[in-house]
């Protein structure tokens, strides 16, 4: 790790994959998705729309629709085998050692119960406590998640709160029972951009100062640089480069990867009246087996044998960067360079 | 340097091309459904059959259903029953008056069908009139006709149908006129919440935006993106008339004797319950099944043309 | 909340004098009421003393003005035919009819709601196939003939149930079930319906995301919100139930509101029709009324604005 300390590991996922049935075949949203959380550390999942982010996410909680099929040949939290424990045990870890904040938090609160009454379910859910404690421990958090009158607001109801306290209500929410892990998906997309940064360095702080694990899925690179430890590109269901932040950002190898760098203006490094990049072409269809690399039709590189077989992923210049292309790393460096000039 | 706002995006190789995206035609997609649907093929032909024995009751029946009655051959049973008295002429048997029931029951279906479609449509008028204006003007227009609503739903239908005609007098065009006058409801319900969507939709800003009148805007913007929702209450209310004539009749109150109407059959045979019972088993029945199959035509319907709305 | 339930409790009263006066018009279908009343053998003289003896001489509006501050002492007039005072008479009635609703609505709810559920719950499973059949046949049956059917078996062929009047409990059971089992497809269909879509929405994901057990999720979480719709449905239901009670009473000869309406229509007993159908319309607003301020209190939106 780049700052010298091995954390304690919390989330392993080794080859997971989600099917899904649908009526022209079979779905591939996810395919062989392997990456590694540490307590302390947030791992960013980027990506464009419908490149299988959110359902990853949802696979490790187990809340995948009824259809959907999920395999993975290690899918471990804190060392416990989650991929055959009873539906039962799953719920024990949901909302426990494992949370969740989701996309939309308009619609994600009950809107016939109290804030008070679905943060305390959480915690009386999973521990032998009181109402009177789990109501402190509500207060405390809504506190934490910077909610003023935080006592007067149990009594309220979702739709008395803007989108932006909603979210942190779902933060105090997810944080109730003090989960080694927690899963955001997107968890600002849909909040005004002036509250985004607000929830997104609440979450970091949070983060830290619980200790625990986390995952943030956004398609938003310029979060990405300032809050992962580790990143995790995904392109039509598979994680085409992971590494560290710092490994990605400076090093991006991926041809996909230095597109979706290329989309953001960076303070200092692009220059004023530069065009934006931009990636052509539209993701493939999951449907069915795609042979060869996945963003070979939109890749300004490609060549026949992108097309064939499948391509795996490879080391990178440092140990713990990998990339999934036929380009050297050098070649893939080199074409950046090229592109940039 | 003239500032390029974009490139042109080539198409890359490798991507399917349209014909290879392109599904069938929604023509094609719309008679996959229409035909693979048990509901709709099955309502469809039972209502079909019906309504060819209505349209050809003069050619196909037998006998006369109110001139031929023969007191000495009433009450003979159906071919079902393993009775000496059973007449090959009746296979349905004969009612009290001795008339055909196969005769009776095969104009019964003209009284039904006729009644049932013409006071739908005599609703269909309003109701959707009262829903679309309600729907579309929104403000006070919406809210008086929200209120004739209401009002017309705290009157049961029932009841001011049985009054209604009590005071004025029964006959066919009566029992059209009072139930069309009195079960819009459902049509300007709907009517007026599909309006209220599609009112608010980009396409019917820009046609208002474009200049069309309210009449050019109605006609055609909304109501053809609102017909589908029209055809299901449609066959819904024509089931509906059907059964409150049904039920007018069997109460006295409805078409009057001898007219054929299968609620007035069943009426009549009431007291023959304990000994007959198929008197009230067969225009029940045939009334059961044109219910049925016109309501499973409209879920059919609906089903079909709103198929993201299944389940 | 306050407001909410002024302005409801101002519309009901408003429908509430619209139906009067549309009620109270309904004398005047049949042309001369006095005419009507005398009888074909009368005189010009019996009918013009008619005619001042029951204010028809009055204008109209007078005429409504007095039947309705009457009525809104308590006073319905007296039944042309039972010369008997119309409000005692609807009082005495009263009871079977409400004992015959109730039962009922609680025979559709009971067999509706689980069935709903359970239907969304899976959906296309056998019970979901069972739900839809249930609907789509009781849709389609007519009840004064399904009353006969259940006559005929339960009644007749088993003599597991009396047939007619209102001596014991027993003599409920396939009245409620006649009257009720039409309004138990669309109940069942809105239940289903809305199970599915809240079962789908982002706060089921949450509850699951918690941890709960699916039971939990399941009542505590989305019945509690797909049953709103279901309640004004009911509401609704409820006064189609009303004016099925007048078939179902007049066959199963419960001596109740629905049948003495049926017995006043074949009378042409005026001023009990007119009151007839001014109750019938007053129930159906008060049920109405009620149900609105239930969905209130079940919906905070509404509650809390």
């Amino acid at each position: 790790m780049t700052d010298g300390t091995e954390h304690e590991l919390i989330l392993k996922v080794e080859n997971l994959t989600v099917d899904i049935p649908v009526a022209a075949g079979m779905l591939h949203p996810v395919q062989a998705v392997s990456f590694e959380v540490r307590r302390g550390e947030t791992l960013c999942i980027v990506g464009e729309s419908g490149c299988g982010k959110s359902l990853t996410s949802l696979s490790i909680m187990n809340l995948l629709p009824s259809t959907a099929i999920r395999t993975a040949t290690h899918l471990a939290l804190d060392g416990e085998e989650l991929q055959n424990v009873s539906e039962n045990r799953m719920a024990d870890i949901r909302g426990d050692k494992m949370a969740m904040i989701f996309q939309e938090p308009m619609t994600s609160l009950n809107p016939s119960y109290t804030i008070g009454n679905q943060l305390e379910e959480a915690l009386l859910r999973h521990r032998k406590v009181s109402k009177s404690e789990a109501r402190d421990r509500a207060v405390y958090l809504l506190e934490k998640v910077g909610i003023t009158a935080a006592r007067s607001r149990l009594t309220q109801y979702p739709h008395q709160l803007s989108g932006g306290l909603r979210q942190r209500v779902m933060i105090a929410m997810a944080l109730m029972c003090g989960p080694e892990m927690i899963i955001a998906d997107e968890p600002t997309t849909a909040l005004d951009v002036t509250i985004q940064a607000q929830i997104l360095h609440l979450l970091a702080d949070l983060q830290k100062e619980f200790n625990m694990g986390m995952i943030l899925i956004t398609h938003d690179l310029g979060v990405v640089s300032r809050i992962a430890d580790r990143v995790a590109v995904m392109y039509a269901g598979q994680v085409v480069e992971t590494g560290t932040a710092k490994q990605v950002f400076e090093n991006p190898t991926h041809p996909y990867t230095q597109g979706l760098l290329e989309c953001i203006p960076i303070p200092g490094k692009t220059e004023r009246g530069a065009h934006l990049g931009s990636i052509p072409g539209i993701v493939p269809s999951l449907v069915g087996d795609l042979p060869g690399c996945h963003f070979a039709d939109r890749c300004r590189y490609a060549a026949d044998r992108c097309r064939t077989g499948e391509i795996t992923l490879r080391d990178s210049f440092d140990p713990g960067h990998v990339y999934r292309c036929v380009l050297q790393p050098d070649e893939c460096a080199a074409h950046l360079k090229k592109g940039a000039a | 340097m003239a500032p390029q706002e974009s490139t042109p995006i080539a198409q890359p190789a490798g991507l399917p091309t349209a014909e290879e995206i392109m599904e069938p035609s929604p023509m094609a997609q719309m008679r996959k459904r229409v035909f693979g649907h048990y509901g709709i093929i099955i309502g469809g032909s039972t209502l079909l059959l019906i309504v060819l024995v209505a349209i050809f009751a003069p050619l196909l029946a037998p006998f006369d259903p109110i001139l031929d009655q023969d007191l000495a051959d009433k009450l003979k049973p159906p071919f079902w029953h393993d009775s000496p008295k059973y007449d090959p002429a009746h296979p349905l048997g004969t009612d009290l008056q001795g008339r055909d029931y196969l005769t009776r029951l095969m104009y019964g279906a003209q009284i039904s069908l006729l009644i049932g479609f013409s006071a739908m449509l005599i609703s269909l008028v309003i109701g959707t009139t009262l829903g679309v204006a309600a729907g579309y003007f929104g403000g006070r227009v919406d809210i008086i006709i929200t209120f004739i609503i209401t009002t017309r739903l705290s009157m049961p239908v029932v009841l001011v149908a049985l009054a209604v005609v009590s005071l004025i007098g029964s006959s066919l065009w009566i029992v059209i006129g009072v139930l069309g006058l009195l079960i819009w409801d459902q049509f300007a319900v709907v009517m007026r919440s599909a309006t209220m969507q599609i009112r608010n939709l980009d396409y019917v800003a820009a046609a208002r935006a474009c200049g069309c009148s309210t009449f050019h805007i109605v006609a055609k913007e909304i109501m053809p993106n609102v017909v589908n929702h029209l055809i299901v209450v449609a066959t819904l209310e024509m089931a509906h008339a059907i059964l409150l004539e049904a039920a007018l009749s069997f109460l006295g109150l409805g078409v009057q004797p001898p007219t054929p109407s299968w609620g007035l059959m069943i009426s009549e045979a009431k007291g023959m319950m304990f000994f007959d019972a198929w008197l009230i088993g067969i225009p029940g029945a045939a009334l059961f099944a044109l219910i049925l199959s016109i309501n499973l035509l409209g879920d059919g319907v609906r089903d079909v043309t709103a198929p993201e709305n299944r389940n | 909340m306050l407001i909410y339930f002024l302005k409801r409790l101002g519309v009901a009263v408003l429908v509430a004098l619209t139906v009067s006066v549309l009620t109270f018009s309904l004398i005047y279908l049949s042309g001369d009421p006095a005419m009507a009343l005398a009888g074909e053998e009368a005189t010009e003289a019996d009918i013009a003393l008619i005619r001042r003896v029951y204010g028809y001489d009055q204008p109209i509006i007078v005429q409504y003005w007095d039947w309705l501050t009457r009525a809104l002492q308590g006073d319905l007039g007296r039944s042309h035919y039972l010369k008997e005072d119309i409000a005692d008479v609807i009082f005495t009635r009263l009871p079977n009819t409400l004992i015959l609703a109730a039962c009922a609505i609680t025979f559709a709810l009971v067999l509706a709601i689980p069935l709903g559920v359970a239907a969304a719950i899976r959906p296309n499973s056998l019970i979901d196939r069972f739900a839809l059949t249930v609907a789509v046949v009781g849709q389609a049956l007519p009840s004064f003939w399904f009353a006969l059917i259940l006559i005929f078996f339960l009644g007749i062929q088993l003599r597991w149930l009396p047939i007619t009047g209102t001596d014991s409990w027993m003599n409920f059971i396939m009245p409620a079930i006649a009257l009720g089992y039409y309004v138990t497809p669309g109940v069942m269909r809105l239940t289903r319906a809305g199970m599915l879509e809240v079962l789908q929405s982002d706060y089921i994901r949450t509850a699951k995301a918690k941890g709960l057990r699916p039971i939990r999720v399941l009542f505590k979480h989305a019945l509690r919100n797909a049953i709103i719709p279901v309640v004004s449905l009911a509401a609704v239901q409820f006064g189609f139930m009303l004016g099925g009670s007048i078939v179902i009473e007049t066959i199963f000869s419960i001596n109740g509101l629905g049948f003495l309406a049926w017995e006043t229509i074949q009378r042409a007993d005026l001023p009990m029709m007119q009151a007839i159908v001014l109750v019938f319309s007053i129930f159906y607003i008060v049920i109405t009324f009620l149900a609105d301020l239930l969905n209130a209190y079940l919906d905070p939106r509404i509650r809390i604005s």
